[in-house]
């Protein structure tokens, strides 16, 4: 941690962590605090009344199933995204690690979804989906298919789980292939003298290889899907219709900003906060376990 | 590889191919979209080819006053986005890089208390604190202004960490030959440090462009005010608009332009994104 050569105590290395200690107080901690304190605050919308209910606002929450519905929403808005990006950026990557020349052309053109921001992915799936112009609602409509995601609650799920996925393939497959690649070729070559086809090798040698790598990124993935796709559900749904698509993260901004409910969204935070650090211990578990297979 | 077998090789490459196109169709969609004139974009299905209106859409967007005729034009937006990505990105990197030095180089007092105190702000994304953060900026008086669009997410443990993992890997002898030839600590870090840690830096800066560019609900939230609007917030407002007045074909310009900085920074340095990404992860 710290270096067996280093510099005596001085005013210096104060000088050099203050800019990031001030901000990290002034922006994180206090307001992280605020946060905590106003969980256990009841104020009317107008902000002229307070009153200290202890744990009532986590106790309505508890108690109101909107609340429930939204966690196992987030729960299963989760799974299917990880699901489904990191199954099609590993079969993507299992065969692109198969290409000998080309195989780094391929990355160049699938790695450049993860620079598109949320928002704007949610907005591009929203125009292809479209019910009045859009592309699948027209081909849908060819195989008799009736879609509309502003009033199909199930529909308006599989939308932001298909515009969330896309855009986290690409991180998916860079891992995947970056993992792949990385495996010593003379095991491959081994399992293939022992008359392993390519199928075969897949399941028992590349797949159990590269589950440290499955695991991390699905920690990853579940942190994504739970806090950075915000900007998809604002761009394609706003948690609508009659909230089939108010995940977490939406609902605290929701109710917060726009319901002024601040006792309760300040609860909610508290709640995010807490399963944040669960994960991010979690994450770091697995980061350690990672190096040893 | 290991057999040659030519029709697997074709099935591969079909693959592949199939994947491409699957991760490109809405970026190709959206530039489409952003090629043809508004009434060819209200006519369903919406057009799989290029039209011949890319550039007074261009024009259109970048100098008009936004579809609603009251937003600021794109090329504002744009600058705007600029300032906020490279402030995020040079400032996470200055203040990481000099906390990681104090940490690692200097032994004084509450040392490791300030190594937590930046650790705590890895667990804390924005959208879990947004109400009391808002809270504070608009207490400080930054609303509407570049300093509270970007001092907020200036704090990075991540950076912090890293720049921390790739000091830890600089060999004592450095420091030790350093002091014997009469270094104090400031010139050891211009001198040896900086330039031992130049493509981390450059690697970091990849990642931090686009998390700075990509930023939504934070300037969403602190802007109200059209000249200080980015160009990944406006969509979402366009959107909204275009429930009365659909100008699809703008709309996929701003979208288009609000992607193109970020895809040309990962394109072009991808060799330093990758080795950025699995490193700030790992």
């Amino acid at each position: 941690m710290l270096k067996r050569v280093h510099f005596p105590s001085s005013l210096l290395p104060y000088l050099l962590v203050a800019p990031q200690i001030i901000i990290t107080i002034v922006f994180f901690m206090w307001p992280a605090s605020q946060a905590i304190y106003q969980s256990f605050l009841i104020e009317d919308a107008f902000g002229l009344s307070t009153e200290f209910v202890w744990f009532e606002n986590f106790q309505v929450l508890f108690e109101d199933e909107e609340y429930h519905k939204s966690f196992i929403r987030t729960g299963f808005f989760s799974a299917a995204v990880a699901f489904l990006s990191l199954s099609v950026a590993l079969i993507l990557a299992a065969y692109a690690d198969r290409v000998i020349r080309g195989a780094m052309t391929y990355r160049t053109l699938m790695i450049w979804p993860y620079a598109v921001a949320p928002v704007l992915a949610g907005a591009l799936w929203l125009f292809m989906f479209n019910p009045t112009i859009g592309i699948f609602p027209y081909l849908l409509d060819m195989v008799g298919y009736d879609w509309n995601h502003k009033l199909n609650g199930g529909q308006a799920m599989a939308l932001i789980i298909m515009a969330a996925a896309w855009k986290q393939v690409a991180y998916n497959f860079l891992f995947y292939l970056a993992a792949m690649q990385s495996i010593p070729k003379s095991i491959i070559e081994a399992a293939a003298i022992d008359g392993a086809g390519p199928v075969r090798r897949f399941w028992t040698l590349i797949l159990p290889l590269v589950s440290p790598t499955t695991f991390f990124l699905l920690v990853i993935n579940a942190v994504y899907a739970f806090f950075d796709t915000f900007g998809i559900v604002h761009a394609i749904t706003s948690g609508g219709p009659a909230g089939a698509t108010n995940i977490l993260v939406y609902k605290v901004y929701a109710d917060g900003f726009i319901g002024l409910d601040l006792g309760g969204s300040a609860a909610q935070s508290v709640i995010l906060m807490i399963l944040v650090i669960a994960m991010t211990v979690v994450q770091f578990r697995f980061v350690e376990k990672k190096v040893e297979y | 590889m290991i057999e040659n077998r030519p029709l697997l090789t074709f099935v591969t490459h079909l693959i592949l191919v199939i994947g491409v196109v699957i991760v490109a169709l809405p970026i190709w969609i959206t530039f489409v979209g952003a090629t043809h004139d508004p009434i060819r974009m209200l006519q369903k299905p919406i057009p799989m080819w290029p039209g011949t209106h890319l550039w007074e859409n261009f024009t259109t967007a970048f100098f008009g006053a936004g579809p609603s005729g009251n937003g600021a034009p794109v090329w504002r937006m744009m600058l705007n986005s600029m300032v906020m990505a490279l402030t995020i990105a040079f400032g996470k990197i200055a203040i990481s890089i000099i906390s990681a030095f104090a940490i690692v180089y200097f032994k004084f007092p509450f040392r490791m208390g300030f190594f937590w105190m930046i650790f705590i702000t890895l667990m804390l994304p924005v959208e879990v604190r947004i109400l009391p953060t808002f809270e504070v900026v608009a207490d400080l008086g930054m609303l509407n202004s570049y300093a509270g669009l970007t001092i907020p997410l200036i704090a990075s443990a991540t950076a912090t960490f890293m720049f921390r993992q790739v000091f830890l890997t600089i060999p004592d002898e450095m420091l030790e030959s350093a002091r014997i030839d009469g270094a104090g600590p400031m010139r050891f870090f211009w001198d040896i440090l900086l330039p031992l840690s130049r493509t981390n830096i450059a690697a970091m800066f990849v990642i931090l462009f686009i998390y700075g560019w990509n930023q939504y609900l934070w300037p969403l939230l602190i802007t109200t005010d059209s000249d200080m609007t980015t160009i990944v917030m406006s969509i979402k407002q366009m959107l909204e608009s275009a429930e009365q007045t659909p100008e699809w074909n703008i709309i996929m310009m701003t979208a288009l332009l609000a992607m193109i900085p970020p895809i040309f920074v990962v394109i072009a340095m991808q060799k330093l994104f990758v080795q950025g990404l699995t490193e700030t992860d790992k």
